[in-house]
């Protein structure tokens, strides 16, 4: 799956392009005059792996090294170093998304393995409080959500998305104040049982969490709704799916080709099967959500009523 | 006598038994008083809770200085930032002091501070509060249910401080029943200013004043929210219409609110002038700064609404005018995170919970060898420095002196004009006086003279000057060799500082 989608990348040139593809063919023949597989010696082995080791560095860039720039040439050249190459990261139960030039060896963590990150040691409060558990997912869906705004920006590959903090936390926040306001206007009453707190609505659980909070030493509140999304976006940086470029509004970042392959294909496809375990199915037609209301009903200029979403 | 068998077929309305409760109906109104019930209870509980505080604070009314505190944020709420903490505190103490006159300045302080700190509820998670209140449902059961709001939040701001705003509940409940339709209520209040200064009421006219700016701040923060939203997503706003029509019915809101208030501006500066006794006079100072106040947040408004046109043409050559992809992506917002909201959070932690697991990449376990972890335990912690990086020495070049005057022709210069406040002096005489020590000094005496005929008075009454110069023109010409223009009178007027700085700390 991976050097397929390593085709679709312009970035090597036609002759070599040529090149890969009447390489195997060549090959092909011989396999089929000996009948036994081209002979793998420990050396691309040890290749194979230095070059998986390379795809666990994520915030290394192959344009900044030029042995990780020829394992890729490699991989992407010689079909049986590229299966080796596979090999090794699924035995080491890793999961190739991509291999190019401009994601480099794209590897993420499948499930159960050791590399990947697990909620309890991400957020200590997180294992023990559910609401704390919450919020540091719903962080990391806002994240994404506003990295890629429309269903376009997260398939078109040459898109780089733009974030803030504090922008993360204001969308999220306004998206809770229109529920909040349908369910006033449906006369629902949204408080939750007292004995119940597990049926108690998603968006109270962040509309009720304060957006930021003084502290003594001047530090962003690690409980408030900044302070959980600017943890998620640290985190996110540190895996080399974001890249910090200011200091306004909380901090500003923008995104990485692997952090768009990364929920593209991971992240949203679990979150999505998930929801519709649950029985929420979401229909769209691939079009944006975020549209104009029908009739203009939201644009009255009701207090704090500023975001007009329609979902 | 009916049979149990009758039961069954009976209509619901007449089966036996007094209702439960009544219906959810009559309990919506209960419940909706309830909560704004709830709100003043943090109030209430101040005064409760200050018997518990270390010393002896029974004398101060801490529900009234935290009313003061969200009348102050509230009035403190800008369109880009909310209230300053340090600034809420000391406008807070004026208040408290007045309350236990003896006591020290420190106590007051930490008076507003913990009144303050307790309307955020610094001590809890959610920095919120929670009241419980029981309702009927439909189906007649009695449950318990949580209200939780706040009424100051802490906002963030630029360069990461920390603002406060006042919300929704607190605003509400607590400054004024607030929820009627903005444009309205701003008209009614402006035609009832403008009568009420009229008639010279100053003292209703002031609360009108305010009333009206609680009204244009909301207001503001509205449309700063709309505008926001058209930065997001082209499409989420229709551009066609609805959007120009709104910026435009802003814009003419904006023109016709100034016009407004530069009115209403002219009026009370003419009330102010004309007032007779201190009172009226400070009021209708109070109100020309409240208005200029308004006439500010409509210009900072109308400046936004002009970004707007500009921002939604980037915006649409970025989104609407690239080439569209062949795949088709997951729509993030419209397909997760818009169904994941409204759902019950122990459903919807299961797919934030698969995200997550998905979406962070992954770590490289670190494995520690037994030698470098006895180092890292043996390694005394690194003291962490308070003071951050050292400041790089800056390099300064020094400015040429281009100055007319030097320092000592200054000092001369005011040295000379130093009067007696009994004994003013013809400016002839002064510049005669200025010749005979430098040539060049009579220049800048003639100049400070000028500068005296029109006389700095605001900026003395503010910095609580002494002695202000000042100069009169009686029509007699100068006769001087090098200047032309009349003959001031140049005297020195003494100022009641101590009656102005009670009047300013009374106005503040």
């Amino acid at each position: 799956m991976s050097d397929h989608r390593a085709e679709h990348t312009d970035a090597w040139s036609e002759p070599t392009a040529g090149y890969a593809t009447a390489r195997p063919a060549t090959e092909g023949d011989a396999a089929h005059e000996t009948a036994a597989p081209p002979a793998v010696t420990p050396a691309d082995a040890a290749d194979a792996a230095r070059l998986v080791a390379f795809g666990l560095q994520p915030k290394l860039m192959p344009a900044r090294d030029a042995e990780y720039a020829e394992l890729l040439r490699r991989y992407r050249e010689e079909t049986p170093f590229a299966r080796l190459a596979d090999a090794v990261a699924t035995g080491l139960g890793l999961v190739v998304l991509e291999v190019s030039t401009r994601a480099g060896m794209a590897v993420t963590a499948g499930e159960d393995s050791v590399f990947a990150v697990r909620m309890g040691d991400y957020a200590r409060r997180a294992s023990s409080d559910s609401a704390d558990r919450f919020l540091h997912g719903l962080a990391h869906l806002a994240v994404a959500a506003m990295a890629f705004p429309r269903p376009e920006d997260l398939a078109d590959d040459a898109y780089i998305g733009r974030i803030t903090v504090n922008g993360i936390d204001a969308f999220v926040r306004q998206a809770c104040h229109r529920l909040e306001e349908r369910a006033a206007e449906h006369g629902d009453n949204t408080d939750p049982a007292t004995d119940a707190p597990g049926l108690e609505a998603a968006w109270r659980i962040y509309a009720r969490r304060s957006a930021t909070g003084a502290t003594k030493d001047a530090r962003r509140l690690a409980g408030s709704t900044t302070g959980i999304v600017g943890k998620a976006v640290a985190f996110l940086t540190d895996s080399g799916f974001l890249q910090r470029t200011g200091d306004d509004a909380g901090g500003a970042f923008r995104t990485t080709a692997r952090y768009q392959l990364q929920v593209r294909d991971m992240a949203g496809t679990a979150a999505m099967a998930e929801l519709l375990e649950l029985g929420v199915v979401p229909v769209t037609d691939g079009t944006a959500t975020l549209l104009p209301p029908p009739d203009g009903d939201d644009l009255e200029l009701a207090a704090d009523a500023g975001l007009p979403f329609h979902a | 006598m009916t049979s149990p068998a009758y039961t069954d077929n009976a209509a619901p309305q007449l089966s036996a038994g007094p209702r439960p409760a009544p219906g959810p109906a009559a309990d919506e109104g209960l419940s909706r008083r309830l909560r704004a019930l709830a709100c003043t209870a943090p109030l209430h509980d101040l005064d409760v809770r200050k018997a518990n505080l270390a010393g002896e604070y029974t004398v101060y009314a801490m529900a009234e200085v935290a009313l003061a505190a969200i009348d102050q944020v509230t009035l403190h709420m800008d369109f880009d930032t909310g209230a300053d903490h340090e600034q809420i505190v000391a406008k807070l103490l004026p208040r408290v002091a007045a309350q236990a006159p003896r006591r020290p300045a420190a106590e007051h302080e930490r008076v507003a501070r913990w009144v303050l700190e307790n309307l955020i509820n610094v001590g809890s998670v959610d920095r919120g509060f929670r009241a419980v209140y029981g309702t009927f449902g439909t189906d007649g059961v009695y449950v318990r249910r949580d209200y939780d709001f706040k009424l100051i939040e802490e906002v963030p701001g630029y360069g990461g401080s920390v603002y406060l705003r006042a919300t929704d509940e607190a605003v509400n409940v607590l400054v004024g029943a607030l929820d009627t339709d903005v444009t309205s209520a701003q008209i009614a209040a402006e035609v009832k200013l403008e009568v009420l200064i009229s008639r010279g009421r100053l003292a209703d006219a002031q609360l009108a004043a305010e009333q009206a700016r609680y009204r244009t701040v909301q207001y503001a923060e509205t449309l700063r929210k709309t505008l926001e939203a058209t930065r997001r997503n082209v499409r989420a706003v229709d551009w066609l219409n609805a959007v120009p029509d709104m910026i435009a019915e802003a814009l003419d809101h904006v023109a016709d609110r100034y016009r407004h208030e530069n009115a209403i501006l002219t009026n009370i500066r003419k009330a102010r002038d004309e007032a007779e006794g201190p009172e009226h006079k400070r009021r209708a100072a109070e109100l020309v700064d409240i208005v200029k106040d308004c006439i500010r947040r409509h210009t900072q408004l109308q400046s936004r609404l002009l970004e707007a046109g500009p921002l939604f043409r980037a915006e649409q050559d970025r989104q609407a005018f690239a080439t569209p992809t062949a795949r088709t992506g997951l729509d993030l917002y419209g397909q997760l995170v818009a169904p994941l909201l409204p759902l019950p959070v122990e459903q919807a932690i299961r797919v934030t919970d698969a995200f997550f697991a998905h979406g962070t990449g992954l770590r490289t376990p670190t494995s520690v060898r037994v030698g470098d972890l006895v180092d890292m335990l043996l390694t005394p912690p690194l003291e962490r420095e308070h003071l951050g990086a050292e400041m790089p020495e800056p390099d300064l070049i020094a400015t040429p002196d281009d100055s007319r005057f030097s320092e000592e022709q200054l000092a001369s210069a005011m040295n000379l004009l130093d009067l007696e406040h009994d004994a003013p002096r013809r400016l002839s005489g002064l510049l005669a006086e200025a010749r005979r020590s430098d040539p060049d000094l009579p220049y800048l005496v003639a100049l400070l003279a000028v500068h005296a005929a029109s006389p700095p008075v605001g900026t003395a009454y503010r910095q609580g000057e002494r002695r202000l110069l000042f100069a009169v023109d009686d029509g007699t010409r100068l006769d001087d060799p090098e200047f032309g223009g009349a003959d001031l009178i140049v005297g020195m007027a003494l100022l009641d500082a101590a009656g102005m700085a009670a009047d300013r700390s009374e106005a503040s």
